[in-house]
């Protein structure tokens, strides 16, 4: 009995490390960033200046800021239709067939290739399309970033709302059936009201995926410290800044790319805890 | 009312025909669009294999990674660039090592913990927390890494520091492998070794781990292949060796990080594709190996 105590404590030791862990992850972004808040105040998160020359350092988020909305809305926009249509075709049109699961490991095969290789990808193979198309002089910027972060978020849309879609009841769907209704009509009278919010959660929780994702976007958005002018124009993510400016950071410098850390990771957070939400409603 | 009666079937049908076609063009603008999402892995796979295996040699597994001059003479000379990525293989198999050993036996003891107390408050939150975790962001974990280990640990750059990002990036994923695999084992099973009197800690090593092995290898293995190619993490913790590398308390090198530097590096741009196609190479085996063994599953 005595040991089975001791076995019970180990337990219940082993859950504080995650206490810690999330704990100690707050405390050291917040630590880390006091010098720059405390330098610019609030006006951090609203300024656009992005200054390193010495004595008169300036730093401002709002480039960054915008710049990871911007790609990262677009990537959900172009994400939505391709996820959208790969979830129908695994969970409904081909539900159970052998071509279902081929496209379904497929897409999962999506998420394992490095945000890296993807970079490269997109530098070598998108970028030239883009200039060749005209869509971008250099190639680089927000339209590009956000091409290859839907490529890279739609494996996570589709698992998701491929699950959600085949949950709704057979049932549901032969009374359409039965009515009359054309599948196309079941899709969006039937299967979409019912699959609705765990649809939308999916789709959230990509989005999340996309705010944070930084390689890809490093190399692709063009690293420019100003707020993107429209879908070409080039920019910098919150986290394509911290991977660039690290390298060479201290101070001022540091503390503000630790706070633009610290926005991150509590945008992420918002977003990752509504679509979490969404999901443990429907359970 | 006459003419209302007879206009009405053609509409009727001509609708039909519509709801029809609009079914039929549905149907093939989801099969289209299926067809796209999946087609970029063709094409990086492609792309990284055409561009990538003439670099491929016995060299590119056991020697380092050059260093700009050499790669320049040899473009010069038209030759393939000497050298392989050594250092960045021992550096990645290195860092995988440290974060497993600490993500690893942490990750399975929580998972285990949640499931023997499934609907309590605390577990409730440790297992929120662990959901936020597994959201955030992999370069706020290197951002972590850095001010914990780099600057208060090994007082600079240091295997140790990567691996701790690696290791906060794997807890999450077996916590909820662990987890889950736990509750498809029957509970008669557990029951059965405590009647006989065993302690618990041995109906764990002896029964519950032995029995969602192949759960629990899954979840190891898919998580050591998301964190293999991790480069954000890395630039800001391990920096990069040119050497190899087995100091936990020294910068070292890592398949991805040695990408991004060929990537900078005008000289050594070719070896990018080998390299990548390595690691796209590694990242695939395990996750077939993965779906493998959980395929094999369905016993329990």
């Amino acid at each position: 009995m005595k040991s089975d105590k001791i076995t019970k404590y180990t337990l219940f030791i082993a859950s504080l490390v995650i206490l810690f862990v999330s704990g100690g992850m707050v405390f050291s972004l917040i630590g880390g960033s006091i010098p720059a808040f405390k330098e610019f105040g609030l006006q951090f998160i609203f300024s656009t200046e992005w200054n390193p020359t010495e004595d008169r350092e300036a730093y401002g988020a709002l480039p960054f800021i915008t710049g990871t909305m911007f790609t990262s809305i677009l990537a959900l926009i172009i994400c939505l239709p391709l996820a959208f249509a790969t979830a129908l075709f695994i969970a409904e049109y081909f539900k159970r067939s052998s071509l279902a699961s081929i496209l379904s490991s497929m897409v999962d095969l999506l998420a394992g290739i490095p945000s890296i290789v993807y970079g490269l990808w997109g530098f070598y193979t998108l970028r030239p399309l883009m200039i060749e198309l005209g869509w971008s002089a250099q190639g680089y910027g927000i339209l590009t970033s956000g091409i290859i972060l839907a490529i890279m978020i739609i494996p996570y849309a589709t698992s998701l709302s491929a699950e959600i879609i085949s949950m709704v009841p057979n049932e549901l769907k032969e009374a359409a059936y039965s009515l009359g209704a054309t599948r196309m009509e079941v899709i969006f009278n039937v299967i979409l009201p019912n699959a609705r919010s765990g649809i939308i959660a999916s789709f959230i929780l990509a989005f999340g995926r996309a705010l944070g994702e930084t390689m890809a976007v490093t190399m692709l958005i063009g690293n420019a410290n100003v707020i993107p002018k429209g879908i070409s124009g080039v920019g910098n993510t919150m986290a394509s800044v911290i991977a660039n400016q690290f390298g060479e950071a201290d101070g001022l410098k540091l503390s503000s790319l630790i706070a633009i850390g610290l926005l991150l990771f509590l945008i992420t957070g918002i977003v990752n805890a509504i679509g979490k939400l969404i999901i443990k409603k429907l359970s | 009312m006459n003419a209302q009666a007879i206009q009405a079937p053609t509409i009727s049908t001509s609708n039909i025909d519509s709801r029809k076609l609009k079914n039929k063009a549905f149907r093939i603008l989801v099969i289209v669009l299926s067809a796209l999402t999946i087609s970029p892995i063709a094409l990086i796979l492609g792309k990284l294999i055409v561009k990538g295996i003439r670099q491929i040699n016995l060299d590119f597994f056991y020697q380092n990674a050059p260093n700009t001059l050499e790669a320049m003479t040899a473009i010069s000379n038209g030759e393939i660039i000497p050298g392989g990525i050594a250092n960045g293989i021992t550096g990645t198999i290195f860092l995988v090592i440290l974060a497993s050993l600490m993500a690893i036996p942490i990750g399975i003891i929580i998972g285990i913990f949640l499931y023997e107390n499934q609907e309590k408050r605390y577990a409730n939150l440790i297992r929120n927390l662990s959901d936020i975790l597994q959201g955030v962001p992999s370069i706020v974990l290197g951002l972590i890494a850095y001010l914990w280990v780099v600057k208060n640990i090994t007082n600079g750059f240091s295997a140790l520091a990567g691996s701790v990002a690696l290791a906060i990036m794997m807890l999450p994923l077996i916590i909820r492998a662990t987890e889950e695999t736990m509750k498809m084992i029957p509970g008669t099973l557990k029951e059965a070794g405590l009647a006989l009197g065993v302690p618990y800690y041995k109906v764990i090593l002896r029964v519950l781990i032995p029995s969602g092995f192949s759960g629990l290898s899954t979840g190891i293995l898919l998580s050591i292949s998301r964190v293999l190619g991790e480069t954000a993490p890395l630039m800001l913790t391990t920096l990069g060796s040119p050497v190899i590398n087995w100091d936990v308390s020294a910068p070292t090198s890592a398949v991805p990080l040695l990408i991004w530097e060929f990537y900078n590096d005008p000289n050594m741009v070719d070896l990018i594709w080998s390299s990548s196609l390595f690691l796209m190479g590694f990242v695939l085996t395990l996750n077939i190996i993965s779906k493998r063994i959980s395929a094999k599953r369905k016993v329990i």
